[in-house]
Formats: C-alpha cells, sequence, structure tokens
C-alpha cells in the first residue's frame, strides 16, 4: 500500500520492455502482458485516489531520501484523477488496437504494444512527479514513444512524425533551459521547495524569463494556438489504433504541468502573475475562435477532429487565465470530458475505418443504418462538445462561464459562447453528413458479423458514451474533489 | 567590460549557439541539417547547465581528506542532470535518424522542397 505511487508507474514500463521479448512466443502473449499491467495500474490508481480523499495528499520519497535532496511523486486529488484518466484511455486504445494488425511480423507488433505502453508510462510519470528534472525525463519518453507511433501511420505518418520531433524536441530543450534558470536561483529541482525559495528574495525577473520558456515549451506539447502547428498533421497521420490516447490524453498533460508550474510552483504571490495570465488569456482566446474555424472547412473527419482539439485545448487553457479556483475546476473537467469526448470520437472514425476504410465526411451518408452504436457515440460527444446537457461539455463549460462572469471577465465569456456556437456549426455539419447525405454503398472491408463492428471495438465505444454521462451527472461530486486541492492555489 | 566577459561572457556563447540552433532548424530546407542543428541547441543548453557547477577554486567532486569544505568542490548535479540529458538527446538523434532513413525510402529525397512536390503529385 505504501509504494503506490511508484508501482502504478513501474508496472506499465516493466511490462513495456517485457513486452517485446514476450511478443517472440506470440503476437497476444505481449499484448495481453501490457493490458494486465495497464489494468493493474488502475485498480491502483482508484485505491490511490480513495486514499487521497481520506488522508490528504500522498508524498512518495524515492529510497527515503527525503523531499529536496531525493525525488518525490507527490499526488493529490487532481492529479490522482488524471492517473485514472490515462490508466482508462490506455486501457481502452489497447483493447481496441487489438483488432489492427499494423504487421504480420510478431517483432513489429510486439513493438508497437511496447511503445504504446511507454506512451501511457510516461504520461503516468508526467502526472504523479514532483521533481522538475523527472518531468523532464518523462516528458521525453512521452514524446520519443508519441513520434515511434506518429511515424508507424504510413508515408505522411513519417512526415508528420519528423515535423513534430523537430518541434518537440525544441520544447523539451526550452523547459531544460527554464529548469536551468530555476535552478540557478534556488539550487534545488524538488518542486515544493523550489515554490517556497522562490517566494524569498526578489527573483521576479528570472522567474518571469522561466515562466515565459515554460508556457512556449508546454505551449508547443499541448498544441496552445500559435505553436499548435504540428498538431494537426500528428493526429490525422498517426497510426489508427493510437489515435485515440494521442489526441485524447497527450495533450492534456503537458496543459495539466503548466497548471503545477502556474499555480503551485509560482503561486499567486508572483509579481507578474496577472500578465502571465493575460497573455494565456490571449492565446486561449485566439486558439477557441482559430480552432473552430478551421475545423469548418475540413472535409477529412480526422483534420476535422484535429482542429477541434486545437480549439478544446484553448477552453482548458482559458480555464487557467482566468485563475480562480472555480475556473481551475472546471478546466479540469474539460481535460477529464474532452478526453473521453475526442478519444471516443477517433474510436468511431476507427471503427469507421474498420468496416469501410474511408476517412473522408463524403463517404459517410445513412451510416446511422449500419452502425448504430457508433453514431450514438458520435452524436453524444458531438452534443457534448457543443455543451448540451447532461453531457458532460455543458457543465465544464458552465464552470467556465460561471468563473468568467464572477471575476467581470466578459470577453472571456463572450468567447467561450461564440466558440460553442461555432462548435454547433461543425459538429451539426458532422451529424448531418452521418444522418441526412444519400447512402453512398460503400464497399465493405470486412464481412458483416451479427454486430456492427467487433467486440474489441465496441467495448472502448460504450465506456465512451457512458462515461461522458457519467461524468456529466456526477459533475458536482468530481469537482467537490478537484477543489479539495484547488481551493489552496487558486487566486 | 573584461571583468563582465569572464564573469558573464561564457552565458553569451551559449545563447549564441542556442540562436545558431534555432534559426538553423528554421531556416535550413535539408532535414539532415535540421537534425544537426537540433543536435547544436541541445548542446547549447547542456553547456549552459555545466556552467552553472562552475565555480572559482572549485575541484573535481571526489571526495579527499585534505579538504573538508563544500567550497572545495564544483557542484557535480549539474553535471549529472546533464549526463541524463545526454542520453536523452542521443535517444531522440537515434529517433530522427530513423524517421530520416524512412523518408528517404518512401519519398527517395530528404530536402524539404521535393518532399512537399511529392505530396502535390499523390492528391
Amino acid at each position: 500500500m505504501k509504494n503506490l505511487p511508484i508501482l502504478i508507474v513501474l508496472l506499465p514500463l516493466v511490462a513495456a520492455q517485457l513486452c517485446l521479448v514476450f511478443s517472440r512466443i506470440h503476437r497476444n502473449v505481449g499484448r495481453w502482458l501490457v493490458i494486465t499491467a495497464v489494468s493493474a495500474s488502475l485498480v491502483m490508481s482508484v485505491m490511490q485516489l480513495l486514499n487521497v480523499i481520506k488522508d490528504g495528499p500522498i508524498h512518495y520519497y524515492f529510497g527515503n531520501y527525503r523531499a529536496p535532496i531525493g525525488i518525490e511523486f507527490s499526488i493529490d486529488t487532481v492529479n490522482g484523477i488524471m492517473l485514472i484518466l490515462v490508466c482508462v484511455i490506455g486501457l481502452l486504445t489497447f483493447l481496441f488496437s487489438s483488432e489492427f494488425r499494423v504487421s504480420s511480423d510478431k517483432t513489429i507488433v510486439g513493438g508497437m504494444n511496447t511503445v504504446l505502453c511507454l506512451l501511457i508510462t510516461g504520461l503516468l510519470g508526467m502526472t504523479s512527479t514532483g521533481d522538475v528534472f523527472n518531468l523532464y525525463v518523462f516528458l521525453e519518453i512521452t514524446s520519443l514513444s508519441a513520434y515511434c507511433l506518429i511515424a508507424m501511420g504510413g508515408n505522411k505518418g513519417v512526415i508528420a512524425a519528423y515535423r513534430y520531433m523537430l518541434v518537440g524536441t525544441v520544447a523539451a530543450t526550452l523547459y531544460l533551459l527554464g529548469v536551468a534558470v530555476l535552478y540557478a536561483n534556488t539550487g534545488t529541482l524538488n518542486m515544493a521547495d523550489m515554490a517556497v525559495l522562490l517566494n524569498e528574495g526578489d527573483k521576479n525577473k528570472a522567474m518571469l524569463l522561466a515562466m515565459i520558456l515554460f508556457i512556449a515549451a508546454f505551449g508547443i506539447k499541448m498544441a496552445l494556438f500559435p505553436f499548435h502547428g504540428w498538431q494537426p498533421a500528428a493526429y490525422t497521420h498517426a497510426e489508427t489504433s493510437a489515435r485515440p490516447l494521442i489526441s485524447g490524453v497527450m495533450g492534456k498533460i503537458p496543459a495539466y504541468a503548466m497548471f503545477r508550474y502556474l499555480f503551485c510552483v509560482y503561486g499567486t504571490d508572483f509579481k507578474y502573475f496577472d500578465f502571465i495570465l493575460d497573455v494565456l488569456g490571449v492565446l486561449s482566446v485566439c486558439a477557441m475562435l482559430y480552432g473552430s474555424i478551421r475545423a469548418m472547412g475540413q472535409k477529412d473527419m480526422r483534420k476535422l477532429l484535429a482542429y477541434s482539439s486545437v480549439a478544446q485545448i484553448g477552453y482548458i487553457s482559458l480555464g487557467f487565465a482566468i485563475g480562480t479556483p472555480l475556473a481551475l475546476a472546471g478546466a479540469f473537467l474539460h481535460m477529464f470530458g474532452h478526453a473521453f469526448m475526442k478519444a471516443g470520437l477517433f474510436f468511431c472514425v476507427g471503427a469507421i475505418v474498420y468496416r469501410y476504410g474511408k476517412f473522408s465526411l463524403e463517404d459517410v451518408g445513412r451510416l446511422y443504418k449500419k452502425m448504430p452504436i457508433t453514431c450514438g457515440l458520435l452524436v453524444l460527444a458531438a452534443l457534448s462538445m457543443v455543451g448540451i446537457p447532461p453531457a458532460v461539455g455543458f457543465f465544464s463549460k458552465w464552470y467556465l462561464g460561471l468563473a468568467a462572469a464572477r471575476e467581470a471577465k466578459w470577453i472571456y465569456l463572450a468567447v467561450l459562447v461564440i466558440s460553442s456556437l461555432l462548435n454547433a456549426v461543425y459538429f451539426f455539419r458532422l451529424i448531418e453528413k452521418f444522418f441526412i447525405n444519400p447512402d453512398k454503398g460503400l464497399p465493405q472491408k470486412r464481412e458483416r458479423g451479427r454486430i456492427e463492428a467487433s467486440a474489441w471495438i465496441l467495448i472502448p465505444v460504450i465506456v465512451c458514451f457512458v462515461a461522458i454521462l457519467a461524468l456529466g451527472l456526477c459533475n458536482a461530486k468530481i469537482v467537490d474533489v478537484l477543489l479539495l486541492t484547488l481551493g489552496e492555489v487558486g487566486l | 567590460m573584461e571583468l563582465f566577459l569572464a564573469e558573464k561572457g561564457i552565458y553569451f556563447l551559449t545563447l549564441l549557439l542556442l540562436g545558431v540552433g534555432l534559426a538553423g532548424i528554421i531556416v535550413c530546407s535539408n532535414y539532415m541539417k535540421k537534425l544537426i542543428c537540433m543536435n547544436i541547441m541541445q548542446v547549447a543548453v547542456i553547456f549552459f547547465f555545466l556552467c552553472l557547477g562552475q565555480k572559482a577554486g572549485g575541484t573535481i567532486p571526489v571526495a579527499m581528506d585534505s579538504m573538508i569544505n563544500a567550497a572545495d568542490y564544483i557542484n557535480p548535479l549539474p553535471h549529472g542532470l546533464m549526463l541524463t540529458a545526454i542520453v536523452v538527446s542521443l535517444g531522440t538523434t537515434g529517433v530522427g535518424l530513423a524517421l530520416l532513413y524512412r523518408i528517404k525510402d518512401r519519398y527517395g529525397s530528404i530536402e524539404e522542397k521535393d518532399i512537399i512536390e511529392r505530396e502535390r503529385e499523390k492528391k
């Protein structure tokens, strides 16, 4: 029980290493090994969250070296929930990926599972860690495995992965530079310790420089507006079976890391805090409008969803820009909701590809007759993106809007409404293509079974459907749990 | 002036290196050159970190009986961190080279112009 925080990260890491070896025996042995490991992590992260809610934040010290000297994993309610999120979407992605055979070569299939599991490990590590350099290492594990997964998606995937690699490495380097500036000023790498030391004496200018570097670095990684250039191509051309994890969770964890720096390490006493929040606010407003407008013009489902992600990341950083506990809770609720919505939409796209092999919006006329369950999730996720109750999208936007109104930031509120309306335009266009356009009579790629797609594809679809509704209906509970931590750090 | 250069000059050199790397990534149209510039940039940050560990009159951080004060040794932590960063940069370069190999395989070139042209042809 005492070692839960490290076990959650360690199990997928070990399973990832063993997966390649076991895959040589049989293709499925390695896969079931990683699925078991991720499920175990899921169970443990649920237990851990219950502990955190009951007894307060957990601090885990490696090798029992105390905080400023040793490395620390610190778990509070916010990252406790995020760990569960990563595990759930990771697990669903593994189940989903079993139907997509990337290659007949056992080693390549094993390698793909290994890389996918390493991506989960990196995300879990980034979420748990309380050490700035440790965060860098996990960030690089995440990025390197993401480059590989994107490169597996065919010719264009390789180019997209290469471009993402260049930009992503610039981001990691800028992050390291920011860490160097903070380390030079405090002499510590522990986040909690750094937060104390940064408030002593006048270090505002160095802190401002470091924060600008961090915003650039995490902005690139989470695809915030002016730094989003790599994202649409990467999401579009990534390997189909890995796309839900990449699009659903990978952009959220850097956003969470940005929150950690902004609110937990720097804190509201920082002299330029309001300035930084304003900068973030301008970027998010641009992102919300730009992403929605670009999404309206896309003909490819994957590109449409990718640009919609640019807009949705804007909502999350808008919550940070408002900065009150309520806005932060709204931002995190949107983070969880959007992870299920976007992953769910990409599961739908995957199911359609599995049966028909088509990505274009022009080809999907009257598909609801043939794939009712998939189209059901598609509609629910689209409505949730637009913000219609009782789906989770409505409640997160409600909290954001409420916080903006309380702080009298009317521009944010106006942009929130406009962006939601733009969302409605392109998501109703998506729904129109599915329900009203004439049937194109697509040739089936596979023989039709009794159900619309295989069970391994339908399970993630149904889980996402339930999760969107459940998150929406239980939003008050989740926000209460989030506020246990967020209540102390906001404005 | 001389004192300023002696104290802070090294930081300007590393920043210059960082700028060269960043400009190279943006300007070069050859993907191999972009990768090299990426490496230059990473090395710049590694140098920057190593500067932080340095101090006048310090020696290598191996404990000796004759020297018992912390002031006699340089700070070993940045070096330890940069060892990790070097490994990471090695990994990134490895992935980058593997991707370049694939690009050359599929597009027949690693010049940005040729690749964009090839993508247009396919459409």
